[in-house]
């Protein structure tokens, strides 16, 4: 379980959102949603530690993280995967080496196991024949889809993933959806999702985390999202509608 | 006030390289090819400083001292000390400033922007020890070789400029060369070399490691880095001599 207490942010004098309480269960998927310049993604890099707040604490099975030293913090990450919103593939190695660069670290694998490995992982986000492409050669979508593979690659316990469907087509953004319920269920994660994307939110979240005015302004399941009448979140949601249907 | 807290943050950095150096399996890989990088690579450009520079020192010091009050092989004197002492590491130094410099910034930056220096680190990697620790060692190490390469080649192209230019045949220029050549001032030149891949190398890494805010960001942290290692070279190069000399 991931607890979020009181955390608070500011760069500078410029307040992010402050004040931010919630709990994430094992094995939930989380959504959280607000207007772009929100801060969601601040907050998601303050979950491992990439972030640090001004005030407050992240437990992850009863430690802060903010409190660990640096070896135990990145045993700590070791168990979190990332989907950054660009993907974050390393530029200088091709598709298969990035899937690879953190068996090759991090695990003692023969490279025939690490082979085996990373062709089931591209096997799992449906891009078999990537391996030897160069990053550069790869499309939006297939660069989300290679940096959730090598998120997923050290089997971790939390999956994050900032902004999945931003910048694709619906297509592609329904089948980055298909992936993040498969994840989940496959490796029973616990999966955070930064987005501000309503449509992807009703096919993959259960829970829902609403950042607005600076703070945590609603939180709660799915099904009590749709019946909310909170009148920030229905605003929000509306407007996702209104684009939706026109 | 920025100014120190960019202080605080370049010490920090050099902490954290400096405490990540036992991670050898980290770095290894990316050491031997910062050495090709940054020593190999660099091979061409210095071979061209070096030689240009005891040329042309060689015809001016000649145009300069162009009177029977010296002998002629004091050139070559003027031109060995001057190149081993002085040229041979600055002028390297400042051209090594934009070629290494400039390429160590741009690719941490565009690594920081594009979100790759994170991805490192919610690996549970040590960024830090992956990425600037084994510039900075290649630096320091590969600089002093550079410096060597220049140095005699500066002395070459200052033998061949004054033959070929018919000022002082080679032998002459030999002579004055080792008349007043002095073991110490390649030990200080190297020195020197060291102390300036040193700077080069720790704040281009520190300028690309802290980017910022995209295309225009790295391209900031790339000017930065290049200016300010000029600078930090020749303000060095003051203390170094006003201390050693």
């Amino acid at each position: 379980m991931i607890e979020i207490k009181n955390i608070s942010k500011s760069f500078g004098d410029n307040l992010i959102w402050e004040n931010v309480s919630f709990k994430i269960e094992d094995g939930e998927t989380l959504a959280v949603i607000g207007k772009s310049g929100c801060g969601k993604s601040v907050f998601l890099k303050h979950l491992n530690a990439l972030l640090y707040p001004d005030s407050g604490e992240v437990i992850i099975d009863g430690k802060n993280v903010f409190k660990l030293d640096y070896s135990e913090l990145r045993l700590m990450r070791q168990r979190f995967g990332i989907l950054f919103q660009g993907g974050a593939l390393f530029d200088s190695i091709n598709t298969f080496e990035n899937i690879a660069f953190p068996l090759r670290y991090f695990t003692t694998d023969s490279d025939a196991e690490i082979k085996k490995k990373v062709q089931e992982a591209l096997a799992m986000v449906n891009l078999e024949e990537a391996g030897n492409k160069a990053t550069s050669e790869l499309s939006g979508g297939m660069r989300k889809r290679v940096g959730l593979a090598r998120a997923i690659i050290l089997k971790p316990d939390y999956l994050l993933y900032d902004e999945p469907t931003s910048g694709l087509d619906p297509q592609t953004s329904d089948e980055i959806n298909e992936l993040i319920v498969s994840m989940a269920d496959s490796f029973d994660l616990t999966s955070i999702v930064i987005t501000h994307d309503m449509h992807s939110v009703l096919s993959i979240a259960e829970k829902v985390a609403f950042l607005d005015s600076q703070k945590l302004s609603w939180f709660g399941s799915i099904d009590e999202m749709k019946k909310s009448e909170h009148p920030p979140l229905v605003e929000f949601t509306t407007a996702s509608e209104y684009k939706i249907k026109t | 006030m920025e100014a120190l807290r960019q202080l605080g943050q370049y010490t920090l950095l050099l902490y954290q390289a400096l405490r990540s150096v036992t991670e050898f399996s980290t770095y290894r890989k990316n050491l031997f090819n910062e050495f090709v990088k940054i020593g190999y690579q660099s091979i061409p450009i210095i071979i061209l400083v070096g030689v240009f520079t005891g040329a042309v020192l060689t015809l001016q010091t000649a145009y300069q001292l162009d009177t029977d009050l010296y002998p002629a092989y004091i050139v070559g004197s003027i031109v060995a000390q001057s190149v081993i002492i002085e040229l041979a590491a600055v002028i390297s130094g400042l051209v090594l400033a934009g070629k290494v410099g400039a390429r160590i910034s741009t690719e941490l930056g565009t690594m920081r922007v594009s979100e790759q220096i994170d991805a490192l680190e919610s690996m549970g990697f040590n960024s830090v020890a992956f990425l600037v620790l084994p510039r900075i060692f290649a630096g320091i190490l590969m600089f002093p070789v550079l410096y060597i390469i220049a140095a005699t080649l500066g002395v070459i192209g200052g033998v061949v400029a004054g033959a070929v230019d018919g000022i002082l045949p080679a032998a002459e220029f030999m002579k004055g060369a080792r008349s007043f050549f002095f073991p110490e001032d390649v030990v200080f030149g190297i020195l020197k070399s060291f102390v300036f891949g040193f700077v080069i190398t720790s704040i281009s890494c520190f300028k690309g490691y802290n980017a910022y805010g995209g295309a225009e960001g790295v391209g900031n942290a790339t000017t930065q880095a290049t200016v300010l290692s000029c600078i930090y070279i020749l303000l060095s190069d003051f203390i170094l001599s006003a201390i050693l000399l």
